[in-house]
């Protein structure tokens, strides 16, 4: 690991001080940070410390009948907090779910969201692959087991990482994005990147954007929401597949339908086929399995990750079924 | 450029000055020369180096010195009176919990915390606290028992 400056910015407008030096790096948690530090895949010269600005540090249903989640908190709070448990179930099992006790103590909702890639060529200095400006890709052919199924003919097969962008993305989550002299509102739907688009990077951040704010639609309270997260090891583990739903019910009809489909693909994965099959239509086992069948329809799998097409299968339709308060096992 | 330091180390005042890019790690076993933490992955996966930062239980692997001003931080060494063991040090050594001893502090830090905050866990509790923390030898089975054993003295006492 490089030496490097540690700024210890007090308030949000002190931060975007720092960040007018390029060389900046904002740091909430670190656990991302620091693991690509000391393999050297990144050597920043300053590190601004956000974490301790609790300004950043909220969850607060606002008079609008919002809810806003600060950048800062971490994934423990946001597993525990009430106003969350109650109305976004699958956010909150997606928090939980994260890592081990210790990591949820330190990690944040915000550095979660941006953290890159677990593509285990990605993360070793000893290849030079395309992400990195390199000339190719070493999992197309190589070692893709934990790789995309959908989206990576464009050249990288990482898959995103994140469990609470896939839980967020089902509850239509909005991020306020602030450089210090604009703030902008962006879906979280368009904060990803395709590689076809730019396969260096993995969000639309800038270096000099702070997330400030992360806001969840006043009518998605009253979708019913679930997150399934399956993983090879029965302790904590990153996800082979998870899934999260989002339905707007009326009776047993479904009026509106989010399906994202996360460890799926270089971004979180709206799976626009899953949520054809189920909006507008009376939700039935049978139609939950056909939603699970349509969600890879498109699949594009590697030599050794075709597993994850029937894993995907099955977890959209028990994530379906959960949701709606139907036992899928019987 | 170095910085100044103040915070609490199991229950005292400290004041240190450092580079504020030491790992948390480093600064207790290498400047307070509190070795019972341990370093086992130094990537978050192990649990070895697991301390108290605010009652929480964290990865000090993963903890930047510059981070810790004026945070309260209770190591291994901090969490019994002088010489007599705590009831989870005694409870680990009577159920055979301990073999090798590498995970020990991490795994005792871990329990410690979760019974802060649930002084009577229940048997997944105890899972869901302890998964951070990897065993080589034990199997963990003596582990849980351990921390099941304590609880109940503890909420005797
Ligand atoms: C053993 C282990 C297992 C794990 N398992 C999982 C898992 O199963 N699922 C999962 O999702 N994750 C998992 N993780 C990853 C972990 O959850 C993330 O590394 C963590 O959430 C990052 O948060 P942080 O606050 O530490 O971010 P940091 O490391 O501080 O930051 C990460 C990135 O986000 C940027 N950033 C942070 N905050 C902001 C902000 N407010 N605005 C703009 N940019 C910002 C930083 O500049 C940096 O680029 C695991 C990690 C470990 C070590
Ligand atoms: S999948 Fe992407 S990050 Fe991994 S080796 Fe290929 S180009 Fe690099
Ligand atoms: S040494 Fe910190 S988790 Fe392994
Ligand atoms: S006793 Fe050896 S690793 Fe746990």
């Amino acid at each position: 690991m490089k030496k490097f400056e540690y700024a210890q910015p007090k308030s949000i407008d002190e931060v975007f001080q720092y960040l007018e030096d390029p060389d900046s790096v904002i740091k909430s948690g670190g656990i991302d940070l620091l693991d690509l530090m000391k393999e050297d895949l990144i050597a920043p010269k300053r590190l601004v410390n956000i974490r301790s600005i609790n300004q950043l540090s909220f969850v607060r249903e606002n008079e609008d009948g919002t809810i806003s989640i600060g950048p800062n908190v971490t994934l423990s709070e946001l597993a525990d907090n009430e106003i969350i448990t109650k109305y976004f179930p699958a956010l909150r099992e997606a928090a939980r779910l994260i890592a081990t006790p210790q990591i949820r103590n330190a990690a944040t909702i915000g550095g979660n969201l941006c953290q890159r890639s677990r593509c285990w060529y990605f993360r070793s200095i000893d290849f030079d692959c395309s992400r990195k400006g390199g000339s190719h890709c070493y999992a197309l052919f190589g070692e893709n087991k934990y790789h995309a199924v959908l989206g990576a003919k464009s050249g990288c097969a990482i898959v995103q990482p994140s469990g609470t962008a896939v839980a967020l993305m089902s509850l239509n989550a909005v991020l306020v994005i602030s450089n210090g002299k604009n703030e902008k509102q962006l879906d979280l739907n368009e904060f990803y990147v395709e590689p076809a688009q730019d396969i260096t990077k993995e969000t639309i951040l800038e270096n000099n954007e702070l997330i400030v704010e992360i806001i969840i639609p006043k009518e998605m309270r009253n979708y019913k929401n679930r997150y399934i997260k399956l993983k090879e090891k029965q302790s904590y583990d990153w996800p082979l597949a998870d899934v999260a739903v989002a339905l707007k019910m009326n009776g047993i009809k479904c009026e509106e339908a989010n399906v994202i489909l996360g460890s799926a693909a270089p971004i979180p994965w709206k799976s626009k086929e899953a949520e054809f099959e189920l909006k507008g239509n009376r939700i039935t086992k049978e139609l939950a399995r056909k939603a699970g069948e349509a969600s890879m329809e498109e699949a594009f799998p590697l030599a050794e990750n075709k597993y994850k097409i029937r894993l995907f299968k099955i977890v959209v339709y028990r994530a379906i079924c959960e949701a709606i308060g139907i036992n899928p096992y019987t | 450029m170095k910085i100044d330091l103040e915070f609490t180390l199991n229950g005292k005042n400290v004041s240190i000055e450092t580079e504020p890019g030491k790992r948390l790690l480093d600064l207790l076993r290498k400047d307070f020369k509190l070795t019972g933490t341990k370093e086992g992955c130094s990537i978050g996966e192990c649990g070895a180096c697991t301390i108290l930062l605010d009652k929480l239980a964290v990865n000090s692997c993963l903890i930047l010195a510059g981070q810790i001003n004026g945070s309260d931080i209770i190591t291994i060494e901090g969490i019994n009176e002088a010489d007599v063991l705590h009831t989870l040090q005694q409870k680990f050594l009577e159920h055979g919990a301990v073999q090798c001893g590498f995970c020990t502090p991490g795994m005792i830090i871990s329990a410690y915390a979760l019974l802060l905050e649930k002084p009577d866990p229940s048997y997944e509790d105890i899972l869901n606290a302890l998964e951070g923390n990897l065993c080589r030898c034990t199997g963990y089975k003596q582990i849980i028992s351990a921390v099941q054993d304590s609880a109940k003295e503890m909420m005797q006492d």
